[in-house]
């Protein structure tokens, strides 16, 4: 395959990949969520969760996004340094998300700011949103498609803390983040939890936390100890689907961090909606591809 | 035996639905969401449509043109907080009896809901294309130069639902005591967590 073709080639991929993604939701969040639905007894739980499951078939059938808010569409991307395509990655995605937005279709969710107009396309300024990560020695690339609506976008805080706030801190901010912003945002969510030395790197790793498949935990111990014990609490206060209260809150809590400044404790909150439309898919150097997020997947 | 409310709505047909409630709609429903709150009430321009005793569901769908038309693809209900500011308001401007969203509402909502006898009810979240395979026609659209999501949205909506009064004419609030709740709940989680986190010595 040539040079154009390879780029032709990706760029259909991921069009009909982001497309895909905006209809279905990846395989750890379906089962989970079916867990959770079992556990509802009462008749506002139930009517809640079996209108998402009927709305869930209804997408698949009629081949339409699943949640009428299909987000700024955002790119978290490891790339090979080998990666043929690398020049192109940006240009490849931009195109790749102006067919979606035709296709899937996608609503049109770029604002310009300061000009404060919809582009109509879901590109604009530095959208789609694209975070790099260059993996030496590799000659593909791994991409993460997300989705996130405003409604799951609006509890997104931050917050550096004095060291003696401790992580007793972080707590605190959890709980109040969930129990006010958290109940309107369509639970049960999936919490991403920054920890670093500056708020930058706090907000970036909360959003890298959900992208975690649910049910992993954190590297070290303590890190893994703390999302359990985040975990068990906000489900014991019980949220419910839609906030109108049930048995659990949240799909999982992910804790990503990295090494603070002595000084300072940084801490940011992503969440994610019960409907957390991401997406993973592998590209090699030839094009082949594989779909991660979605066993058994064709576009 | 399923509960339907059918447009125009009357104050007797809300008076006696209590929060937590589960009804569905028949008739007249129209999107509007922050910037058509925002003209009507911030910048003080007339709405396009008249909404005495309609529906109004915040929400900004996906729709496809349809020949001379348009096609209703997905719309599912935003977060009904971000109108908080001016939906009182907004409810005495037009005669309103029923929003929808997401989510719940706060004080001012409330009085709004007493005072001119009107429902606040929330549709399932994320749930978008069922509510919209519930819209039979889009009838029109107005202020389209706000773009897809913002535009008034006119549609006829039949068995749309199920719809989960959060706030009453009474003046409940589903969302606001279920708050409470959550609140009084979390104290002493906090603490226990709390406890068991102190990983600076």
């Amino acid at each position: 395959m040539n040079y154009k073709h390879a780029v032709q080639s990706m760029t259909s991929i991921m069009a009909r990949f982001t497309d895909y993604v905006g209809k279905h939701l990846p395989d750890d969040v379906l089962g989970k969520l079916r867990q959770l639905r079992e556990a509802e007894d009462s008749p506002l739980s139930k009517v809640v969760y079996d209108s998402m499951f009927e709305n869930l078939a209804k997408a698949e059938e009629l081949n339409r996004p699943s949640c009428q808010d299909t987000g700024v569409i955002q790119f978290f991307i490891k790339a090979g340094s080998d990666f043929p395509l690398l020049a192109d990655v940006r240009n490849i995605l931009t195109e790749a998300v102006r067919t979606a937005t035709q296709t899937a279709p996608l609503r049109h969710n770029a604002v310009e700011i300061f000009e404060e107009k919809n582009t109509g396309n879901n590109t604009g300024e530095r959208i789609p949103w694209i975070d790099w990560e260059i993996v030496p020695n590799d000659k593909g690339i791994t991409l993460e498609v997300y989705m996130a609506g405003g409604g799951c976008s609006l509890p997104g805080q931050g917050k550096t803390l004095m060291p003696a706030a401790g992580y007793e801190g972080i707590v605190q901010f959890v709980f109040d983040l969930m129990t006010s912003y958290g109940v309107n945002a369509c639970p049960p969510l999936l919490v991403g939890i920054g920890i670093g030395g500056s708020i930058e790197v706090a907000a970036n790793l909360s959003k890298k936390a959900l992208f975690r498949p649910i049910g992993s935990r954190h590297a070290d111990p303590r890190g893994a100890e703390m999302e359990r014990l985040l975990e068990k609490g906000l489900n014991d206060i019980g949220l419910g689907p839609q906030g109108l209260s049930g048995k659990n809150s949240v799909m999982g809590v992910h804790i990503e961090s990295a090494a603070r400044h002595p000084s300072t404790i940084s801490l940011a909150v992503s969440v994610g909606c019960w409907s957390h439309r991401r997406g993973t898919i592998r590209i090699n150097d030839d094009m082949s591809y594989e779909i991660i997020s979605h066993k058994g997947a064709t576009l | 035996m399923k509960k339907m409310l059918t447009t125009p709505i009357r104050n007797e047909d809300i008076e006696q639905l209590t929060a937590g409630d589960i009804v569905y709609l028949d008739g007249c429903l129209i999107t509007c969401r922050d910037m058509g709150h925002r003209r009507l009430i911030e910048l003080g321009r007339e709405l396009p449509v008249d909404l005495q005793g309609l529906a109004i569901l915040h929400a900004g769908p996906i729709v496809a043109k349809d020949g001379e038309g348009w096609k209703m693809i997905s719309i599912g209900p935003t977060t009904s907080m971000r109108m908080e500011g001016y939906e009182k308001e907004f409810i005495r401007e037009t005669g309103v009896k029923l929003i929808i969203g997401k989510g719940g509402m706060g004080p001012e909502t409330m009085e709004g809901c007493r005072t001119h006898k009107a429902l606040h009810a929330v549709f399932p979240g994320g749930c978008a294309v069922l509510a919209a395979s519930q819209v039979e026609e889009i009838e029109r659209v107005e202020w389209l130069d706000l773009g897809m999501p913002e535009a008034l949205w006119v549609c006829r909506v039949k068995n749309f639902g199920p719809l989960i009064i959060s706030i009453d004419t009474r003046g409940n609030n589903l969302f606001e005591a279920n708050k409470a709740r959550f609140n009084e709940k979390k104290v002493p989680v906090i603490e226990e967590i709390s406890r068991q986190v102190r990983f600076i010595k």
